[in-house]
């Protein structure tokens, strides 16, 4: 009986295993298909340009040599490949003092450090502050959001009128208290800053609105078992507030780093890139370089995939740091 | 801290001292805490001004003759106040770039709400193949800098003649959104318990009736936050647009504003009516969906 009974067994659940495999395989069948127009769409939009640009990186292409459909007469593509050329030639320039483009990588690192800076800092203080009980809360934070619903262009313009010689409402101010006035945006010793103050300004609310997040899911218990324990507040913050804090405070510098590099519109609208290309970051060089004749595609395309290697060794260096860190904990 | 000397207990001379002491240092708890509670409306008060005032200048601009703009002293309130500014933005072409605004946001949020809800849905119920590795790539797109994009599609824009079309801007406007809408739907979808799916089946109806008759309903808001994120994205971008729409007709808001900004300097009063009439809307919407956005964002850690 016991041999007879253990026979069938294991064809039945080897019946299972293949029923269950052909079920996973038509919900992933099922799956890939709800999921083909995003694919599709991805592999369009943002694949293809991703490996047509790889190509192009290694080619001098341009405005004059790039193939062209005319109606119905094609000019082919006359471009050549010159290996890494493009590559060499914006690396090089960057370390080569006598270069326009020297100071460019240089421009681009205040440019993210400080606002990176800023954001966190004053987005935390904020933070804390509304981490309180207190009257008008809300109203407080909706007010505060104002710069992050304004369209970023419509804030630029807002800030060039503030910014405006002589008579901006800045610099009367600055008059009226005794000091000079600066000539903010096409001052080449302050544009950078006049463009970092916008742009702290709109980023800002959001910084403040996840850190908040952040603070109030530390649960108070912890507050509370440490004033037992007769822990100061600076110990507090310290040893709770901070620790907690992390994770979520990771994940929103290592954004704020990526969306302050690739900020284009506010720089190229209050100051596009000047003067004297005193606030060229690497955002606004590659974009002129690429799209402002003579359209230098080639190269256009190098400083994209250098934008992109410089992100991804940022973040891997940033979260090995981070995770290293940890460890103390 | 009366009780400490109660009745029938001599108060010893020690005793009375640290009581005196207690209430002092109760007294000066109160005091710094009210000193705290008036820093913070102080720093409150100063940070919100700072936030808004470039929106109250261009509301004020906007109602000033020209030789109201630029003033030696601060004129908050227009001593002269005319909705000329106004009148000139509206008979202008302002109304085009409004259009094709509306046009463009509208469909940019149809199309990447259509192509993010399904995608979403099958994130969020279905284990398959290559699903973690999809959604990681998703993130990674996040990473890609505009001009990385930008140059390629520029190319192929025009070899396939869709320069200066809006229905190619669309689409590029929408599957840039696509990794956040995506996140953000999966997010909903995951809070709608799965057992509603199971019982959905049971009753025999398919995949597609399932998403579309029990849990689209459910997660409407959302969907509305999606669709939002996707407007303004769309309202707000200039970049593209602006490198992409080539011919006058086309210009959406972002591009025909600039218009009003020359070399030399710029038309203030042109300039700021037009931005009041852009920012009002979208800031009230914004202003009402912030709570949904960031509690979508945070996974609704955010009280009152």
């Amino acid at each position: 009986m016991a041999v007879v009974a253990k026979t069938p067994r294991p064809s039945a659940r080897a019946d299972q295993i293949r029923r269950e495999r052909i079920q996973r395989l038509k919900i992933t069948g099922r799956a890939y298909l709800w999921l083909s127009p995003i694919i599709i769409s991805m592999v369009v939009i943002v694949a293809y340009p991703l490996i047509q640009g790889l190509i192009y990186s290694f080619t001098n292409a341009d405005q004059s040599n790039v193939a062209l459909h005319l109606g119905a007469i094609t000019l082919p593509a006359t471009y050549k490949f010159i290996g890494l050329q493009n590559y060499a030639s914006i690396i090089g320039d960057w370390f080569n003092p006598k270069s326009d483009n020297a100071h460019v990588l240089w421009i681009t690192f205040l440019w993210v450090l400080l606002n990176a800076i800023f954001h966190f800092v004053l987005g935390l203080g904020l933070a804390l502050v509304l981490n309180r009980k207190m009257r008008l809360r809300s109203i407080y934070r909706m007010l505060l959001m104002v710069p992050w619903a304004m369209p970023q262009y419509i804030a630029a313009f807002a800030w060039l009128f503030l910014f405006n010689q002589q008579y901006g409402f800045i610099d009367v101010m600055l008059q009226n208290i005794g000091l000079p006035a600066i000539d903010w945006a096409s001052d080449p010793n302050w544009a950078l800053a006049s463009i970092i103050i916008v742009n702290v300004w709109l980023g800002v609310p959001f910084m403040t609105v996840t850190l908040l997040g952040g603070l109030q899911s530390i649960p108070d218990e912890m507050y509370e078992a440490s004033a037992i324990d007769g822990a100061s507040r600076w110990q507090q913050f310290r040893y709770i507030t901070l620790p907690m804090l992390r994770p979520i405070a990771f994940l929103v510098t290592l954004l704020d780093v990526i969306w302050t590099f690739n900020v284009f519109a506010v720089i190229f609208l209050i100051t596009a890139g000047g003067p004297f290309s005193s606030t060229t970051t690497i955002i606004v060089q590659a974009w002129r370089v690429a799209i402002q004749t003579p359209q230098r595609f080639g190269l256009g395309s190098a400083y994209g995939y250098i934008i992109l290697a410089i992100l991804l060794v940022f973040t891997l260096f940033y979260s090995r740091m981070l995770r290293a860190n940890e460890a103390i904990y | 801290m009366a009780e400490d000397i109660s009745i029938g207990q001599v108060p010893t001379i020690e005793k009375v001292a640290e009581s005196r002491a207690a209430v002092a240092s109760g007294r000066r708890r109160q005091f710094t805490r009210r000193t705290e509670s008036v820093g913070a409306h102080v720093i409150m008060i100063i940070t919100v001004i700072i936030a808004i005032f470039p929106l109250l200048t261009i509301i004020s601009t906007s109602f000033k003759i020209p030789a109201d703009v630029f003033t030696p002293n601060v004129q908050l309130i227009p001593a002269h106040p005319t909705l000329a500014n106004y009148q000139y933005v509206l008979a202008g072409e302002f109304p085009t770039w409004l259009l094709n605004s509306i046009k463009v946001s509208l469909l940019t949020t149809l199309v990447g709400v259509a192509l993010a809800a399904p995608a979403a849905y099958a994130f969020s119920r279905w284990d398959f193949l290559g699903k973690q590795g999809l959604l990681i790539s998703f993130l990674v797109t996040q990473m890609f800098p505009a001009p990385l994009l930008l140059v390629p599609l520029y190319l192929l824009f025009v070899n396939l003649n869709l320069l200066d079309n809006v229905p190619a801007l669309v689409i590029v406007y929408a599957t840039t959104a696509l990794p956040f809408s995506v996140w953000m739907l999966k997010n909903f979808f995951d809070s709608v318990p799965k057992e509603l799916d199971e019982a959905a089946r049971v009753d025999g109806l398919g995949p597609f009736r399932t998403f579309w008759q029990i849990v689209l309903p459910l997660t409407i808001p959302g969907v509305a936050v999606v669709a939002f994120f996707n407007f303004m994205a769309a309202w707000n971008e200039f970049l593209w647009a602006f490198t992409f729409l080539t011919s006058e007709s086309n210009w959406t808001l972002a591009i025909g504003i600039k218009q009003y900004v020359h070399a030399f300097g710029a038309d203030w009063g042109y300039l700021t009516a037009a931005s009041v009439l852009v920012t009002i809307p979208v800031l009230i919407a914004f202003l009402w969906a912030q709570r949904y956005l960031i509690s979508g964002l945070t996974g609704g850690s955010v009280k009152g």
